[in-house]
């Protein structure tokens, strides 16, 4: 197996992640947006442990993992009090900071 | 110097004094009075008239201290010995290479003229003080008549050209001012500008020949003497040097002759001096009979060796001033005939005296022409005086002698008398003053070889006698007339109104008696016929023609206390001055001849004058009194004495040539052509350029200013508020376009990173 | 070898596919599937990677916990059961360029970088003691902080969703 098809894969996983960051209107989507970039940075990592024949990597995906889930609780905990708050989860209607 | 020791003498210092050192003071007095009057003058008690006599009085009296020690200085002197002058001289002003100084140059001939203008000014300014009381511009009359006595005496005693021609000027200024005193009446002011027009024809003369005397003489009299070619005592040495180029001074000596002719009178510039009448009698006595018309002649006897050598006098046969002098006697003589005016006949009777003057000086006779000025400047200021004093008193200002006068005699005894002994000191009958300068000149013009000339003054004797007994009959005898019989025609509201005509006050007779007891012995001041020691004006005035080496001391030039002269073998013999080049020093006086007096010619003018007198009073009393028949109405009668006398009463139509002839011709063609020119041309010029400007402007205005400069005012303004406009939607406040951009800008950025680093 | 290719590839068409899908659906729950589909193939591809533990781990957390809340998540904020249109916004056509562009900058810097560089031959799983001697030893500090992390993320999840 090739170390590019890896790193390819995750380059289209991330390429799609970020086209989901930018044309989704649903925050709840956004974040899963988020998470397939994620994924893809994980999925990195663990083929340059591969190469290089260390843990590293491992320890790294292992410590994304963790952190994904708790940012993903927090962020939907967001998502969940800005609904209260403006009846909607549309990311373009929240713009009261706008300059 | 050494080689000269062997024959020269040191002789002994020359005696000065203060008031010879200190005489440049005589005209700064009055020139700081003038500026008082101006300044303070009207809030003065005697509305500034009493600072201008007091001024003139200082004058006179350091005029006449000078005179007095002048005199001591000549007698200090041996008899061949030169009498310097007392030169002192600043350095005024120095630019370009050349040096403007002012300064003294006392000599027997300023003294003189000082002493008779400060002498003159001030009885004039003590007559004014009564003449012209209440007039309307009583101040400034005064501030003029002690300016203008500050210039004379100016030019009197200046040391050089440039001085002198300060003076002139300021003369020539105050005539102005003088004449057209009451410039409310349109013929005065005509009468001054006529004036002042005419001398300054002449005066471009005057500039022509100091100009040309400078380039001429000045690397000679730096050289020799170490003075400017501008110093009047440098300009004379140079002249005698025999090193003038001949044209070169002929020129000179014409053009400052030109200057003469205008400022003293003289045929052909000599119509201003009679409508110089129209000024107030003071200022015709003072300005327009003894000081100011007199300038003309002391400009020739001042430079006197520059004419002496550039118009060849006592060559042979007559010389351009013999000319100019004789025809003025006879012209100006015969006019004074047909003149009402009192005032215009003593106008032409100055003419035709200043053009014995200047006969004299053209002949040679030097001293006689100076002794005159002094003499005749008594007796005409007094005549003067007194028909102002006539006019004052008597005919209710109106100068008329045949509406406004006759009889006077009677009812105003001192002018009659004072008029009297100056008309005789006129006619130049002995002992009075004119015999002993009049009858010199023309005696000395005779012994120079001159005898048409010597006939021609003979002549205007004659008529001289002739005409002052006509205005002296139709003024004093015969029956009153107009005014003068109580009449007051015009002007009631006068004050004299009441009275008729009386004698004038103190203020005003005490100035004639002075002046005619000086016109009846000033001439014993130079009496020739009484022998060699009577003549004390040839021995002060003179100056003698020797050789002069100077050598110059630490107090500069002019100062030498010692002067060398050629040993005593020469002393009686003629000296070398005017007819060759001194060899061994330099001259500043030519040699002159001095007729012997003979009583045989002294009766033969005395004859003439006195038959003059007989002709005139028959003739007067005939046509006046009388009314002979035959007489009255001659000229109406018989056709040529009608053309001779409109000729006479149009002044030979001289001022119709020059008004409406000359000026006309010249003059109007030229301020046309000028116009012209000035309109369409310079004018033109000055529209065309305005107009492109304008229409450069507006298209600098329209296309640049407003798209250019405004442009980019504006176009940066609009750049920066759509910029502004257009990065706003960035501050959306929409997260997802936050989002979007963050992470366009990071695929930019990884896109770069990678491009760079492969 | 060639087995392991195989699997790769289908495994990874299946991600790329099912990624697609998350992106351009417009259920909600169906992105959410879709998701897990990923997160799924991407626990193969560990495997693949010899990476048991984490692949585990994905599964167990990611698929187990992290979809579950988004599931509640979705509920909680009333999305439409069902599909609904709009929830692409205008910033779309900027997305396809965006990605595109990064494709091609990852995928030049792949390409130069590594070339036909070939994954050594695994010669055996890593295992789950050599990961924890990693953890506890060198990695000791990030694994504390990571509690901290985890501590104030339930914390804080907790203090943000209660109603007051």
């Amino acid at each position: 197996m090739f170390v590019n098809q890896f790193l390819f894969l995750a380059a289209v996983l991330f390429c799609i992640g970020v086209y989901g960051v930018i044309a989704r209107k649903n925050a709840v989507l956004m974040l899963m947006s988020i998470e397939l970039i994620l994924n893809s940075v994980n999925i990195n990592f663990l083929t340059f442990a591969m190469r290089n024949g260390s843990t590293d990597g491992h320890t790294f995906a292992l410590y994304i993992i963790a952190v994904a889930a708790a940012e993903v609780g927090v962020g939907l905990g967001l998502v969940l009090l800005v609904y209260r708050n403006k009846k909607t989860i549309s990311v373009d209607d929240l713009s009261e900071m706008r300059g | 110097m050494n080689l000269l020791a062997a024959e020269t003498e040191i002789l002994a210092p020359l005696a000065s004094g203060w008031f010879l050192d200190n005489a440049w003071l005589i005209p700064v007095v009055p020139a700081i009075a003038f500026a008082l009057i101006i300044l303070i003058g009207k809030r003065l008690p005697m509305k500034g008239s009493e600072l201008g006599v007091a001024s003139m009085l200082a004058s006179l009296v350091l005029s006449a201290g000078a005179a007095y020690q002048w005199i001591q200085r000549v007698n200090s002197a041996t008899e061949e010995q030169f009498v310097e002058p007392v030169i002192k001289s600043w350095s005024w002003w120095r630019s370009g290479g050349f040096d403007f100084g002012i300064g003294q140059h006392i000599d027997g001939l300023s003294v003189v003229v000082l002493f008779v203008v400060a002498f003159i000014s001030t009885l004039v300014q003590i007559y004014s003080l009564e003449y012209l009381r209440g007039d309307r511009r009583y101040t400034h009359f005064f501030a003029a008549l002690t300016l203008f006595s500050g210039g004379m005496l100016a030019m009197v005693l200046a040391d050089n050209m440039i001085l002198f021609l300060l003076g002139w000027e300021i003369m020539g200024l105050c005539s102005f001012m003088l004449i057209g005193h009451w410039w409310e009446e349109d013929a005065n002011s005509r009468a001054a500008l006529k004036a002042f027009f005419t001398v300054r024809t002449g005066d471009v003369g005057l500039l022509v020949g100091i100009s040309m005397l400078y380039f001429a003489a000045n690397d000679w009299t730096q050289e020799n003497l170490g003075l400017s070619g501008f110093s009047i005592r440098g300009i004379s040495a140079w002249a005698l040097s025999g090193e003038p180029n001949s044209t070169v001074i002929m020129v000179a000596a014409i053009a400052l002759f030109i200057a003469s002719i205008g400022k003293s009178g003289q045929f052909p510039l000599h119509t201003w001096l009679p409508d110089a009448m129209a000024g107030p009698t003071p200022v015709s006595s003072l300005l327009h009979s003894s000081t100011m018309v007199v300038a003309g002649v002391f400009l020739v006897a001042r430079l006197y060796p520059v004419f002496f050598v550039g118009l060849d006098i006592l060559g042979s046969g007559g010389n351009l001033i013999m000319f100019i002098g004789a025809i003025t006697i006879v012209i100006s003589a015969a006019l004074a005939f047909v003149q009402n005016d009192i005032k215009r006949v003593l106008a032409y009777s100055t003419v035709s005296q200043l053009g014995y003057m200047m006969l004299g000086l053209g002949a040679g006779a030097w001293l006689p022409a100076v002794f005159h000025i002094f003499t005749h400047a008594f007796f005409k200021a007094c005549l003067f005086l007194g028909a102002g004093s006539i006019s004052h008193s008597a005919s209710h200002h109106s100068f008329d002698m045949k509406s406004d006068m006759g009889g006077l005699r009677k009812v105003m005894p001192i002018t009659f008398t004072t008029w009297i002994i100056s008309t005789l000191a006129l006619c130049g009958v002995f002992p009075f003053s004119g015999f002993f300068s009049k009858d010199e000149i023309i005696d000395n013009v005779g012994n120079n070889g001159y005898n048409t000339f010597m006939i021609i003054g003979l002549v205007g004797a004659f008529m001289t006698a002739a005409y002052m007994t006509r205005a002296t009959y139709l003024t004093f005898f015969g029956e009153p007339r107009g005014a003068s019989a109580g009449h007051s025609s015009h002007e009631s509201h006068d004050a004299h109104a009441s009275h008729g005509p009386h004698e004038s006050g103190l203020l005003i007779t005490a100035p004639l008696m002075i002046l005619s007891v000086l016109a009846l012995g000033s001439g014993l001041l130079n009496a020739t016929p009484f022998g060699e020691s009577w003549e004390r004006m040839k021995l002060w005035v003179e100056p003698r023609a020797v050789e002069v080496v100077d050598s110059t001391y630490p107090g500069g030039p002019g100062e030498s206390l010692f002067i060398d002269v050629p040993s005593a073998e020469d002393s009686h013999s003629k000296s070398v001055c005017g007819t060759a080049t001194p060899e061994k020093g330099v001259c500043y006086a030519p040699q002159l001849e001095h007729a012997k007096f003979k009583w045989s010619k002294a009766m033969l003018s005395m004859v003439i004058v006195f038959l003059g007198m007989a002709m005139s009073w028959i003739l007067s009393m005939l046509l006046f009194t009388k009314r002979d028949a035959r007489l009255v109405g001659l000229t109406q009668r018989i056709k040529i004495l009608g053309v001779g006398h409109n000729f006479l009463v149009n002044k030979y139509y001289l001022d119709d040539l020059y008004e409406k002839v000359i000026v006309r011709s010249v003059a109007y063609p030229i301020s046309r052509a000028a116009y012209w020119f000035n309109q369409n041309i310079l004018d033109g010029i000055l529209h065309s350029i305005s107009s492109l400007t304008r229409k450069l402007s507006g298209w600098v205005y329209q296309n640049i200013d407003k798209r250019v400069v405004d442009g980019t005012v504006n176009n940066s303004a609009t750049f920066t508020k759509s910029v502004g406009t257009a990065a706003q939607p960035t501050q959306s406040g929409k997260v997802g376009q936050y989002g979007a951009l963050l992470f366009s800008a990071a695929a930019v950025a990884a896109l770069v990173l990678v491009i760079i680093n492969t | 070898m060639i087995a392991q290719n195989v699997g790769f590839w289908i495994i990874a068409v299946l991600m790329v596919v099912s990624a697609l899908r998350v992106v351009t659906t417009n259920n909600v729950v169906h992105a959410a599937l879709w998701l897990v589909v990923v997160l799924a193939g991407a626990a193969g591809q560990y495997i693949l990677l010899a990476a048991e533990f984490v692949a585990i781990t994905q599964v167990l957390v990611y698929i187990g916990a992290v979809m579950v809340l988004f599931l509640f998540g979705t509920m909680l904020t009333r999305a439409r059961i069902g599909a609904e249109s709009d929830l692409n916004n205008s910033y779309k056509k900027l997305g396809i360029p965006v990605g595109l562009v990064m494709l091609v900058a990852m995928g030049l810097a792949l390409t130069r970088s590594f070339g036909d560089e070939k994954l050594p031959e695994a010669s055996k799983v890593v295992s789950t003691l050599e990961v924890s001697d990693q953890i506890f030893g060198p990695y000791l500090l990030p694994f504390w902080a990571l509690s901290f992390v985890l501590l104030a993320a339930v914390v804080g999840a907790i203090v943000l969703a209660r109603k007051d």
